[in-house]
């Protein structure tokens, strides 16, 4: 058994363990250590090969590969150490246990520990969907896998559930690779995913999307045959007269994801019910003092530019911490999700009284047009913007200083605009 | 003829008409002069930047990413994707790699976004 020590390890090798690596060392944190269980670094936009990445961190147009490309050469650069091909599989009150085919099992001693594992895919057992369970049935994502690394064509005839951004863009790929995407079947009535997203994945090539949509039987022995689409109700009840079959070969899911909160339960930390994800404040800090958390792990972005910010912020006050240099936390006020906010993140603002910049980034609970989005203390407005279109699909964001919270509460709202 | 282009510039999303009267675009609903230029080109002459994968040989991948260095003509995307899917190379392979020079004759380059190593 190996026994390594570190000031900062961070686990997940993703944008978000990369952003947070180099933000430590730039902090000042002497060794800092990224353990990842896949063979090689970047995460999951390993496979996101297509373009929209960076549009507001490097203000260019970039494809995955080419956005974290910049990340992996800085961590180099400044000599952040990285393990491959290793998993991490618990975290103690003490160390940090990990396995790997070469080394065996590692134990790891560190001063701050930062969370970067990313999320996995809602599957189908999760959802319910009768009938039969064929061969041609995957998860969106998986899909992208296996097109864009492993060079396998998964089907010619496609349905896709749900409007999330990869099955918008997975219909895109396919369709570019010669195969026929019949419709994007979407239960609500509002997108899932980026408006970006629908205008050049659905669009561009005519793929229906049906909105208040939902699939109701799966046919097929071996390999799908055939999926049954019906319109559903003002309560998502489908209706059976609108019912019509489709032939295909294929039925993608691309029905969400949840962040990968496996060891973040083992480690007892406090789990938000609404994200999934741990409980952070302005710092990325979780309930553990010296446990932080970053990325698609704490709650799912659709801007992989915001995960590098959020993520150099966690890289940045784990290193304090494992410096000695971050302030006990006191006086926690917690951020309250108000009319037509699904949820906050962070969830608490600590020591408000110290300043510093505060980003809140949250979600709408449900689309709406013409509004105004307030952040309040007290009867106090902090900051507020108006916005002409909110969508649960695309997250938003207020900025503001710490100092501005004159009262033990904090609560982001969105309200009709008065015409 | 008219129009609706959603613009995809920002987050905002307007949906923006244009209009063509007297040989001249006539362009409203955008909230900012982002907007215009995007409709404008949008109306024209559309363009995508092309993203798919090209086989690779003898490397510690099977496939290596590629782009379109700028973005492709979007009427030419489907005989574009017909070149590089006939298309192998050898590793190794460096990031902004010219994989295809001047695609279908546009000026515009297919490019590797990864690194394959032997
Ligand atoms: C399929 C898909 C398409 C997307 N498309 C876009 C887009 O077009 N534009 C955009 O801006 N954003 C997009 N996003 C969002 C963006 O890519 C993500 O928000 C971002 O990649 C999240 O980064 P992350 O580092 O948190 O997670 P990930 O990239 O998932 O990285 C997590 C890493 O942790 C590792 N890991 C997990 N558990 C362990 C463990 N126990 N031990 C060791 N290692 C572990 C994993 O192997 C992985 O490498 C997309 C996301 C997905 C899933
Ligand atoms: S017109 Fe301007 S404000 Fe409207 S979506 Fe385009 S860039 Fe955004």
């Amino acid at each position: 058994m190996q026994r390594i020590t570190c000031d900062v390890l961070v686990i997940g090798a993703g944008p978000a363990g990369l952003a947070a690596s180099i933000a430590a060392k730039q902090e000042g944190a002497e060794k800092v250590l990224i353990v990842e269980r896949d063979e090689s670094i970047g995460g999951i936009l390993q496979q996101c090969i297509h373009p929209g990445f960076g549009l507001s961190y490097f203000k260019e147009e970039l494809t995955g590969p080419e956005y974290y490309a910049r990340f992996a050469d800085k961590t180099l650069e400044l000599g952040v150490e990285v393990l491959l091909n290793t998993m991490v599989l618990d975290i103690t009150d003490e160390d940090v246990v990990c396995i790997s085919a070469k080394d065996g099992l590692s134990i790891i001693k560190a001063g701050s520990i930062v969370l970067a594992m990313g999320c996995r895919e809602r599957t189908r057992h999760q959802l319910t969907i009768p009938g039969s369970r064929p061969s041609g049935v995957f998860t969106a994502g998986t899909a992208q896998r296996l097109m864009n690394r492993e060079n396998a064509m998964i089907g010619r005839r496609v349905v896709i559930l749900g409007s999330g951004d990869i099955g918008m863009i997975m219909a895109r790929r396919m369709t570019l690779e010669g195969a026929k995407v019949i419709a994007v079947v979407e239960l609500n009535d509002y997108l899932a995913g980026l408006t970006r997203n629908k205008v050049q994945c659905l669009d561009d090539f005519e793929i229906p999307l049906l909105m208040k949509h939902t699939i109701t039987d799966i046919k097929g022995r071996k390999r799908i045959e055939s999926v049954t689409v019906c319109e559903v109700d003002a309560n998502n009840i489908p209706i059976p007269e609108t019912a019509v079959e489709y032939p295909c070969d294929t039925l993608l899911l691309s029905v969400g994801l949840i962040p990968e909160n496996e060891l973040t339960h083992k480690a007892e930390i406090d789990i938000s019910p609404i994200t999934n994800g741990p409980v952070v404040n302005q710092y990325m800090q979780t309930s553990r003092e010296d446990v932080f958390a970053c990325g698609n792990v704490v709650h799912v972005n659709d801007l992989v530019d915001n995960v590098s910010l959020e993520s150099e912020r966690a890289g940045q006050y784990a290193a304090k911490y494992a410096l000695g240099k971050l302030k006990k936390r006191e006086d926690v006020i917690q951020a309250q999700p108000g009319r037509n906010v699904r949820y906050i993140c962070p969830q608490q603002i600590v020591n408000a009284e110290d300043g510093g910049e505060i980003n809140l980034y949250f979600r709408v609970a449900g689309p709406e047009e013409k509004v105004r989005i307030l952040v309040k203390t007290g009867d106090k407005v902090i900051v507020q913007k108006k916005a002409l279109r909110v969508n649960p699909g695309e997250m938003e964001h207020m900025r503001f200083d710490a100092r501005e919270i004159t009262s033990p509460d904090l609560t982001v709202e969105v309200m009709k605009e008065a015409i | 003829m008219e129009k609706i282009v959603i613009c995809t510039v920002c987050p905002i999303g307007c949906n923006i008409t244009v209009r063509e009267e007297n040989d001249e675009l006539v362009i409203t609903g955008n909230q900012c002069k982002r907007g215009l230029t995007y409709a404008t080109n949008e109306y024209l002459h559309p363009v995508r930047i092309l993203t798919t994968t090209v086989k690779v040989h003898g490397g510690d991948q099977v496939l290596v990413p590629v782009r379109s260095a700028e973005p492709l003509p979007k009427e030419l995307l489907f005989s574009a994707m017909d070149l590089i899917r006939d298309l192998t190379v050898d590793a190794p392979i460096h990031r902004g790699d010219v994989l295809i020079n001047n695609i279908l004759d546009t000026g515009i380059d297919i490019v590797a976004t990864g690194e394959i190593k032997c």
